[in-house]
């Protein structure tokens, strides 16, 4: 019946029909029609992560000022190379020269990982295609750029391997936990470690529990743990998981802001302290 | 009673503009009142689609402010007094007249879903199904086809050469309620790649931003849908799949 209207009113009005009752898009010209501030949203993640991704490259390019026992900063950690102001496995990787830039500070062995979990996480994909890409700045706001392709061909078909970046972010967890329980670890006077509380041990603390937050919320590890069963009555364990990491995953953008938050602060505190601009203050 | 300019697409085929209209809104009235009170009294050949007035047909999707939404559905309240509001088409699909567009698109593209294909009843010829086993589908039954999700996703709202290749967010739900379906017997991550063209979703997520039914469009159909179409590609999975047997047969 559509096809036959279609017909009936194309023929009227001279257009090619093709099964459809019009062809012609509504002729409105402006890119968009939204008075609201749509813009202030990318612009605010532009900032914020932009910010950080400045901040981070400052801090890794530094190559100094991340130990202070016992704290490490979380972007040297596990600190691979030989040369390394604490070495996390007892001994190191020889140091890596490259031409211009010289020893390559160790913090750019391990930043892959978390970075690429980063850069290929699906709440980070909406942002930085809004914010950067432009495709699209907001809804119904029309994109910046002609001949989109989306994630259909490289680089970004490579997003789809997501779930390989959260594997090795699940590693970076557990050596983080591991450098947050050594952070109760204190040098003692007269050699040796005994246990203490600073508020170091309890910002490295908050900024595990944000990153295993985030890490843990992630559609990936979503879907690997019980996602991809169709009938969950015969998977009673695996629906169990899939349903708290559902309930984690509504609080994922959250998690992946807060923990990006904590990351930066923790190397900062920590930055500062090793400085001695700041003395960090002991509890116990 | 608050007196609100309305400036209303008017227009057919390659021809429209908006037009404005000064409308006295009474207490609790929705933008569809507005219009239906612009037709009564000043624009009798003002055409509009509409059926239920309770947000539950899909059929008064529109553009008000820029934003699409179901004219049913905002109050006249949330404005401030005196502004002046746009009413707009739905702008992705073809202009039949005023505010009414064709979503024909949106029907061949739903014809093109794989259908579920049951598997064997159990021995005494019934099918059985668990709450928990249809729960994720039973989200995505909610939808009322309003096609808002098809109107903002800027892959066909912004490049038109793509429509033939890319199915939309409606249709990913449709086939991920169906790949979910605990009595299904279709893999639909192959078509779902190579026809429906989930590749050229970016997940900006505006599909679920303009839901009228609270469907999580990307987090629970569209996301999952590409990482069990990741599955493919993954050793791991192929590994266990050697040990457990294949999911299901392709579309």
């Amino acid at each position: 019946m559509i096809e036959r209207l279609g017909r009936i009113l194309g023929n009227q009005r001279g257009q090619i029909v093709t099964g459809q009752v019009a062809t012609v898009r509504p002729p409105i010209a402006t890119p968009h029609l939204r008075k609201d501030a749509w813009w202030a949203l990318p612009v605010t993640v532009v900032i914020v992560l932009g910010s950080f991704i400045v901040y981070s490259t400052w801090a890794a390019l530094q190559n100094a000022y991340y130990w202070a026992p016992p704290y490490l900063s979380p972007f040297y950690s596990p600190c691979l190379s030989a040369k390394c102001l604490h070495v996390t496995f007892g001994y190191g990787l020889p140091d890596l020269s490259l031409p211009i830039i010289g020893i390559l500070s160790p913090a750019f062995l391990i930043l892959w990982g978390p970075g690429l979990f980063r850069l290929t996480c699906y709440y980070y994909r909406k942002a930085y295609y809004r914010s950067f890409w432009l495709a699209p700045p907001a809804c119904a706001v029309r994109d910046v750029k002609k001949g989109y392709t989306g994630e259909t061909r490289f680089p970004l078909i490579v997003q789809n391997f997501h779930r390989y970046t959260w594997y090795v972010a699940v590693i970076f967890i557990v050596l983080l936990t591991w450098d947050a329980i050594l952070a109760f670890r204190f040098p003692a006077p007269g050699g040796g470690v005994k246990f203490g509380i600073g508020v170091g041990t309890i910002v490295m603390w908050i900024n595990v529990i944000l990153l295993a937050g985030y890490t843990f919320s992630c559609h990936s590890c979503r879907h690997v743990c019980g996602g991809h069963v169709d009938v969950f009555s015969r998977a009673k364990a695996r629906y169990g998981v899939w349903h708290f990491f559902t309930r984690l995953n509504e609080r994922h953008p959250v998690f992946a802001w807060l923990s990006l938050f904590s990351v930066g602060l923790t190397d900062l505190y920590i930055r500062l302290v090793a400085m001695g601009i700041i003395r960090d203050l002991r509890i116990l | 009673m608050q007196t609100f300019t309305m400036q209303v697409f008017r227009g057919q085929g390659r021809q429209g503009d908006f037009r404005e209209y000064k409308v006295i809104a009474d207490e609790g009235m929705v933008v569809l009142d507005v219009i239906h009170r612009i037709q009564a009294t000043q624009a009798p050949d003002l055409a509009c689609r509409w059926n239920c007035k309770a947000g539950k047909c899909g059929s008064c999707s529109a553009e008000v402010n820029g934003k699409p939404r179901l004219m049913c559905m905002t109050r006249m309240d949330t404005f401030p007094p005196g502004e002046t509001i746009s009413v707009a088409p739905i702008r992705t699909f073809p202009l039949i007249r005023d505010l009414v567009t064709d979503v024909s698109y949106n029907y061949v593209k739903a014809k093109q879903v794989p259908p579920l294909r049951l598997k064997p009843p159990d021995p005494d010829g019934k099918y059985r199904m668990m709450q928990e086993d249809v729960d994720r589908p039973q989200e995505f039954h909610k939808c009322i086809e309003c096609f808002l999700c098809q109107d903002v996703c800027h892959v066909i709202r912004d490049h038109e050469e793509l429509k033939p290749a890319f199915s939309g967010p409606r249709f990913f739900i449709k086939a991920a309620g169906l790949d979910m379906h605990p009595l299904d017997t279709q893999d639909r991550t192959e078509w779902i790649r190579s026809q429906g063209g989930i590749g050229l979703c970016n997940i900006t997520k505006c599909c679920t931003e303009v839901c009228p039914e609270h469907i999580h469009i990307t987090d629970n159909g569209i996301i999952p849908m590409k990482e069990r179409m990741a599955d493919n590609f993954d050793p791991v999975v192929w590994l266990l799949r050697k040990f457990r047997g294949g999911r299901k047969e392709p579309a």
